[in-house]
């Protein structure tokens, strides 16, 4: 029994053998046995080089860009032109991604209002309507739609739903063509529209997978709530899934949305490029950001790489910003659903 | 606006497994009936019965008759939309939908019903939330989120959601089980002034509840886990809890079950 006494009690004598913090720290981290040091030492050099890699990377975009910019005589965001030879202008280079924005923002903009009713409807039908049998085969070929290579894609795009997409142009021309969108002039219907159609399929996979993932997250009290209610399947769906979902929708659009952006072999296949920007999505023309880089660089010069490698940049910059945008909409989600716990 | 609820030869199902066997009763109008039992008995899955609830969960299925005023609520033709329509559920854990306002969701039931103009939804509003005994604490702010309400205030907004529509019975699962002793008596209170409009039906862990709230007592048992939850007798609450017929709801009153 210790006697509480006035005096504070004394320090016991520090000893040698001790940990001093550093040492205490070091361990902590679990860096004192040879394993865990190499092992340590592996996993940070593989995080430094990740980021030496990425700062490399967007040195060498940006570096390449400015050599690009510097030369140019057109505007970088106006000109609707890619000549960086400066073959039709006494070989002063001119080129602008006017044309390139316009048609990577449209193409995507038809891939997701095609795709994202589409993939709700299959997501919802996986998650609430179909029976058990039925839902997982659905689910597994989704999933081997994602796994179809782009090429693959861009060759039935090219070879088998282009050449049929003759009569749906027609159609859209004969009912919407007064709003000048869908204007139908005959040709090749090799347009920004037929992309946007392949781009939907493509895009597809993803949006149905996260957007089920997300309507079966849904809590059972939120839905029985509205069945007791008296709600049929529909109403159940539209009162307490959808609104439970919606956030999820989106952040599921943004990154299908992310994926029709940078697609580029299947666009390369499909598209008749053009540098015009047509009033109609259904003339065939315009172009891609990865579309163009793919289609121009094995031709380039130096020079005309750089040009390419700028583009890339915009390209590289709007994608990182529609990420961005998805992880804020999930991240403002995590707090939401936590609304009624 | 309240039925008499007859039950007879009822027998639930979850999948191959019975989980209620051969329920007959008599549950009055414009009184309360608490279901008591230990976990498992079968007591929740009954009441799912009444509404229909039971076979949304995958397997369910039911036997057996539900007569609301005469009307068979499991023959043949019958909508269990309909059914849910007049009667209707509250639940143990409060679940107003998350998205809605507060009016929104004493709304919802109205809206699923038809188109009502603005006025007329604005007074069956008042009036449900008034008779939850909610008004006062939400009147000013009715277009805030239901969900930002107290876990009380919620199942009192949930209880104002279901009887807005003006349903025959009230079926009530556990619905003080996730409260405070001080939300569980405003319940309560609230519970003693619907009978007077409505048939309710409520299930409770809470002996002292079912004592305090209801006017007829059923109590559930079973014989071993994994046989169906059987209704072992049902009386006058007094004289459940003060003389009861069966020795086995004696012991299970009196603590000295299990």
């Amino acid at each position: 029994m210790d006697i509480p006494t006035d005096t504070p009690p004394t320090p016991a004598p520090v000893q040698d053998d001790r940990p001093t913090p550093a040492e205490q720290k070091r361990a902590a981290r679990g860096a004192t046995r040879p394993g865990d040091r190499i092992f340590l030492g592996l996993s940070r050099g593989s995080g430094i080089a990740l980021l030496a890699i990425m700062a490399a990377v967007a040195a060498f975009l940006a570096y390449r860009t400015s050599v690009a910019l510097a030369d140019n005589t057109g505007n970088f965001f106006t000109t609707f032109e890619w000549d960086p030879a400066g073959i039709s202008s006494d070989g002063k280079p001119v080129f602008g991604i006017a044309v390139l924005v316009f048609g990577t923002i449209v193409s995507s903009i038809i891939a997701l209002v095609i795709a994202v009713p589409v993939a709700v409807g299959i997501a919802l039908f996986i998650s609430h309507y179909a029976p058990r049998q039925l839902a997982a085969p659905i689910a597994y070929v989704i999933d081997l739609l994602a796994a179809v290579p782009s090429i693959v894609y861009g060759l039935w795009g090219a070879i088998v739903v282009a050449p049929n997409l003759t009569g749906l142009y027609s159609w859209l021309d004969d009912y919407f063509g007064w709003t000048g969108i869908f204007e139908y002039q005959g040709g090749a219907p090799r347009s920004l529209m037929t992309v946007g159609i392949l781009l939907a399929i493509m895009i597809l996979p993803i949006i149905t997978n996260v957007s089920r993932e997300v309507f079966l997250q849904v809590p059972k009290f939120n839905e029985e709530a509205a069945l007791a209610l008296g709600a049929t399947r529909w109403e159940v769906i539209r009162m307490a899934v959808l609104p439970f979902g919606r956030s999820g929708i989106i952040s599921a659009s943004m990154l299908g949305l992310g994926r029709a952006l940078g697609e580029t072999i299947a666009v390369a296949t499909v598209l008749s490029p053009s540098f015009v920007i047509n009033a109609s999505v259904l003339d065939y023309g315009g172009g891609t950001f990865a579309q163009n880089i793919a289609s121009k660089f094995s031709e380039a010069d130096e020079y005309g790489r750089d040009a390419l490698i700028a583009s890339g940049l915009v390209l590289f910059i709007i994608t990182l910003l529609v990420n961005g945008a998805a992880r804020l909409i999930i991240a403002r989600r995590k707090e939401y659903s936590g609304a009624n716990a | 606006m309240a039925k008499r609820i007859d039950v007879s030869g009822l027998n639930a199902y979850y999948g191959s497994h019975k989980a209620i066997e051969d329920i007959s009763m008599t549950v009055e109008p414009r009184s309360v009936t608490a279901f008591i039992g230990p976990s498992g008995c079968g007591k929740s899955t009954f009441l799912r019965t009444l509404n229909r609830m039971h076979e949304v969960t995958p397997g369910g299925r039911v036997e057996g008759k539900v007569m609301l005023d005469g009307d068979d609520l499991y023959g043949s033709g019958v909508d269990p939309v309909n059914v849910r329509r007049t009667i209707g559920m509250v639940f143990q854990r409060p679940n107003p939908f998350p998205t809605m306002s507060i009016f929104d969701n004493v709304a919802a039931g109205l809206r699923l019903n038809g188109s009502y103009k603005k006025s007329e939804l604005n007074d069956v509003v008042e009036k449900s939330l008034k008779g939850a005994n909610l008004w006062n604490e939400v009147k000013d702010r009715l277009n805030k989120p239901g969900s930002g309400l107290s876990g009380g205030q919620q199942q009192r907004l949930c209880i104002a959601r279901a009887i807005a529509v003006e349903p025959q019975v009230l079926l009530m699962d556990e619905p003080c089980s996730a409260l405070d002793p001080i939300s569980t008596l405003a319940i309560e209170d609230l519970i003693g002034e619907l009978k007077e409009r409505f048939t309710i039906v409520i299930v409770t862990h809470n002996m002292q509840q079912a004592a305090r709230v209801s006017d007829r007592t059923a109590f559930f048992n079973l014989a071993a886990v994994g046989q169906p939850g059987k209704l072992i007798e049902i009386d006058d609450t007094e004289r459940i809890f003060s003389n009861p017929s069966v020795q086995a709801t004696e012991d299970y009153i009196s603590g000295r079950f299990g």
